[in-house]
């Protein structure tokens, strides 16, 4: 395998960790007004995410990062194409990130509401934002022989967007919901498991239905037809489907948690894997498509890159696997009571 | 306005914004870790309360931190396309690098510090914050190299039409860089022992907690000091550097017109950019700006009017905030020393303590004013003699940019108020 054929698949792989890593963090976010009750129920959200939300976070930045470095034409296209987009999106993580250090510092019940509204905008935003974009990449964007973009923010907002966006957002409340089973104790956690259960068949026929509408809006399926042994990708999101539906009955939060996981996952890697070799599509042709060829750094950036990753990533995921070990139990009222807590 | 121009603004105002928390982030993240050691070392509470007492503003500073540095990761793209194309093979694996290296770190550890008072052991935690410090600092390093790429290209080639990598050893050993860091964290030094004993002399004031903040106000004395001395010191030699490389910028920070040697430095100048002249020189001191530029006062140091006007960059603005910086650094060098002769009886000095508060916003003046220096000097060139940054501003609509910069101004302002609020508030708390 070359250097740019990599680099693609851990591109795709590192935006599939952050899709996995937030999502739990932005779906729980989404829930929050529809399955917490009292104060302690909101809190009981906030410390669920508190000791991991900045570090998931920083896959984002690490994706972003490694599509500047890997791919600086494509990272350069895709950012100003999507300008406002982006900007949403930003502005959006910008207000939930402040949320958990602000919340708690003063008693007053508007302030606590301020900032419960600003985690529910600041999750349920990306995660529609997030998945209009990737249908969008997935689809093809309208950028000209120059690599401009030759459209506007509704452009993004077609019918296929639109799915994906919806899309995103059913995967990550219910992943959330799943976490929130995880990280919390007694009638939180029935509820929790009840919205996971009641969430399920709605994101399956989404899941499906996305599918089908992906042979007709997209050229996906090409490359699959092209090597139908990738087509056991799709295993990976079908099977998680299936077990989390299976562990979530038993209240096996954590397994339901992981097929969860791979849902998503397996989701994002079926459409950046039926993209490759262009990393941004063109919708008007695709001798004009952000490819592989024409967007890769050096050889030499290629390889150090890659060096820096083997060594780094690894490390980054024991300690963030610590991190997750350290901290995997409910949050309790003592929990709550914790001078430090959120 | 075009959309180089908004972008400009937009670029420059995300970054100030983000570099009003950065520098305590930087600097209050090694005191509170110094502060836990001595807890674990000498079992003495007072300094376990410092370290949360502390660790509190610490954090609702931080938050901020990351919040404003995550748009700044993507404006290379949205804003500065054409310079990413260009230079991404080079600028993109630094950024790519202080993620995977320092944020994760970063933020994983400060998690942990934060939630992990009774789970850890003692030690275990203090290493945490010692983690994060270690984090921070690195971080630094690795924008300030990206930086350092655009004050000073090195370790390139001009291939396919871009800069392409030549060589990473000279792009992570550019001395520009290095020295630039040093300045910086230094700088960032200053500012942490600044806010550290500005919010102790408010509390020394009121007579409370005397113990607790007179310890804490030491410990920000003698961090302030010596990094006061270090940061004019090595800010010299950095001057230094930038007469060396960048000889119109040095130009500009001393509104310097015609070439000559032996020149003198007027401590008081007044540029008229128009005529390509100072409209007042008074007080000259003979030969020492070649002195401070070359260290040798017969030295020749080159005068605007030896560069094409579309060569210089903006002259007003380069000088007062050079000006800015060094007279805060001066008056910060003074302050702390006197601060150093009276340190065993600060509670008598309530002139002095007084002026301490209102010293908390000098170093974050100097420091924003430094960042001036740097990259408004830089003008009219992104990447030093390489690419201007007229041809580095994405192919956007002019309107979108001003939707977001107005979007930046509000948001940021908002955030960066409540912010305040809340420092100002847990800063006058008492130690639990
Ligand atoms: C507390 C902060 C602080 C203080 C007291 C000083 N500086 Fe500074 N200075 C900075 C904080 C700073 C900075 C914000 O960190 C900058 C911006 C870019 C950089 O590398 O450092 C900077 C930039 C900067 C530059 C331009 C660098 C460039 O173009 O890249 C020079 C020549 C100096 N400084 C020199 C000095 C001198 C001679 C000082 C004597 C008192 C001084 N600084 C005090
Ligand atoms: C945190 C401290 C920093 C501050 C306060 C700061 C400030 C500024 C200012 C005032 C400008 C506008 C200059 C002008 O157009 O006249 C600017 C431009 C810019 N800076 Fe910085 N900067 C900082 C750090 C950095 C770093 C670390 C990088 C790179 C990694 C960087 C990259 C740029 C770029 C790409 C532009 C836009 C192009 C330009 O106008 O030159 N800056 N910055
Ligand atoms: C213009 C260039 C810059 C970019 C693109 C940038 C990017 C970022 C990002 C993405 C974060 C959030 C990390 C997180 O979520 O944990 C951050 C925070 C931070 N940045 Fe910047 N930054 C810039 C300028 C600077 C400069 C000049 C410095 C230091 C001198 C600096 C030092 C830090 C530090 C210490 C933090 C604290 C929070 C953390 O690391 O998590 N940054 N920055």
């Amino acid at each position: 395998m070359d250097l740019g054929t990599i680099w693609f698949i851990l591109w795709g792989v590192l935006w599939a960790v952050y899709f996995i890593l937030d999502g739990f963090d932005l779906g729980l976010g989404t829930l929050l007004p529809f399955l917490a009750k009292t104060d302690d129920e909101k809190r009981v959200f906030y410390n669920a995410m508190g000791p991991f939300w900045d570090g998931n976070e920083v896959w984002l930045i690490t994706a972003g990062g490694v599509t500047f470095a890997a791919f600086p034409a494509t990272y350069a296209v895709m950012f100003s194409g999507m300008y406002s987009a982006l900007m949403l999106l930003l502005f959006a993580l910008i207000i939930r990130g402040v949320c958990f250090e602000f919340r708690s510092k003063v008693e007053s019940p508007g302030w606590k509401k301020l900032w419960d509204t600003c985690l529910f905008i600041g999750s349920f935003a990306p995660a529609l934002l997030l998945g209009v974009a990737f249908a969008n990449i997935f689809k093809g964007i309208p950028i000209d022989q120059d690599h401009i973009f030759q459209g506007t923010l509704f452009t993004l907002l077609n019918p296929y967007g639109l799915a994906g966006g919806i899309l995103f957002v059913l995967m990550f409340a219910h992943h959330g919901a799943l976490w929130l089973a995880i990280k919390s104790e007694g009638s939180l956690r029935l509820r929790a498991f009840a919205m996971a259960a009641k969430l399920w068949p709605i994101m399956a026929g989404w899941i499906v239905l996305f599918l089908v509408f992906s042979m007709f809006a997209t050229n996906l399926f090409s490359n699959y037809l092209r090597w139908p042994l990738l087509l056991a990708i799709l295993l990976i999101p079908v099977g998680g489907l299936v077990l989390t539906k299976v562990y979530a009955a038993k209240a096996r939060a954590w397994a339901a948690w992981a097929a969860s996981a791979a849902v998503i996952g397996g989701t994002a890697l079926f459409g950046v894997m039926g993209i490759f070799p262009a990393l941004l599509p063109s919708s008007l042709s695709p001798a004009f498509s952000m490819t592989i060829e024409n967007s890769a750094s050096s050889p030499l950036t290629l390889s150090i890159m890659l060096g820096v990753a083997l060594v780094f990533v690894p490390v980054v995921i024991a300690y963030q696997i610590w991190n997750f070990r350290t901290f995997r139990h409910p949050v309790t009222k003592e929990d709550l009571d914790y001078e430090e807590a959120y | 306005m075009d959309t180089l121009m908004l972008s400009r603004l937009q670029f420059a105002f995300a970054t100030f914004i983000h570099f009003i928390f950065v520098p305590l982030t930087l600097g209050l993240s090694i005191l509170v870790a110094y502060m836990e050691t001595k807890y674990v070392r000498t079992g003495d509470e007072t300094y376990k309360k410092m370290a949360k007492f502390w660790g509190k503003l610490f954090l609702i500073n931080f938050a901020l931190g990351v919040v404003t540095g995550i748009t700044l990761e993507f404006q290379f793209g949205t804003n500065w396309s054409r310079y990413s194309m260009y230079v991404g093979d080079i600028f993109g694996s630094l950024l790519a690098i202080e993620a995977t290296a320092a944020f994760f770190l970063e933020s994983t550890f400060v998690a942990v510090w934060v939630f992990g008072w009774k789970v850890l052991s003692k030690k275990f935690h203090a290493a945490c914050i010692w983690i994060v410090a270690f984090a921070a600092n690195l971080s630094a390093v690795w924008i300030i190299l990206a930086n350092g790429f655009m004050q000073n290209p090195v370790g390139y080639v001009i291939r396919n039409g871009r800069a392409e990598l030549d060589s990473f050893y000279a792009v992570i050993t550019n001395g520009f860089a290095w020295s630039q860091y040093v300045h910086t964290v230094v700088g960032s030094y200053v500012l942490a022992g600044f806010f550290v004993m500005g919010v102790s002399a408010w509390h020394l004031l009121r007579k409370q907690n005397i113990d607790f903040f007179t310890r804490s106000f030491r410990i920000g004395l003698g961090f302030a000091l010596v990094a006061a001395f270090v940061v004019a010191i090595q800010g010299h030699s950095h001057g230094n550097e930038v007469a060396r490389l960048q000889p119109a910028k040095l130009a500009a920070m001393e509104s310097h017109w015609e070439t000559g040697r032996n020149v003198p430095m007027y401590l008081l100048s007044i540029p008229d950019e128009k005529n390509e002249k100072n409209s007042l020189e008074a007080i000259g001191i003979p030969s020492m700006l070649s002195i401070l530029a070359f260290n040798d006062p017969n030295a020749e140091v080159k005068g605007l009017k030896d560069f094409a006007a579309e060569d210089r960059p903006p002259v007003t603005l380069t000088f007062l905030s050079f000006r800015l910086m060094v007279g805060l650094g001066t008056l910060m060098i003074i302050l702390t020393v006197w601060g150093f002769l009276k340190r065993k009886n600060l509670l008598d000095n309530p002139g002095y303590l007084k002026l301490m508060i209102w010293a908390i916003p000098a170093p974050y003046l100097a420091l924003q004013a430094g960042w001036a220096v740097a990259e408004v000097g830089r003008q009219p060139w992104i990447v030093y003699g390489l690419m201007r940054t007229k041809d580095a501003v994405s192919p956007i609509a002019a309107s979108q940019v001003a939707v977001s910069l107005a979007a930046f101004v509000v948001v940021y302002l908002l955030l960066a108020a409540l912010d305040i609020y809340l420092l100002a508030k847990f800063a006058r708390k008492s130690p639990a």
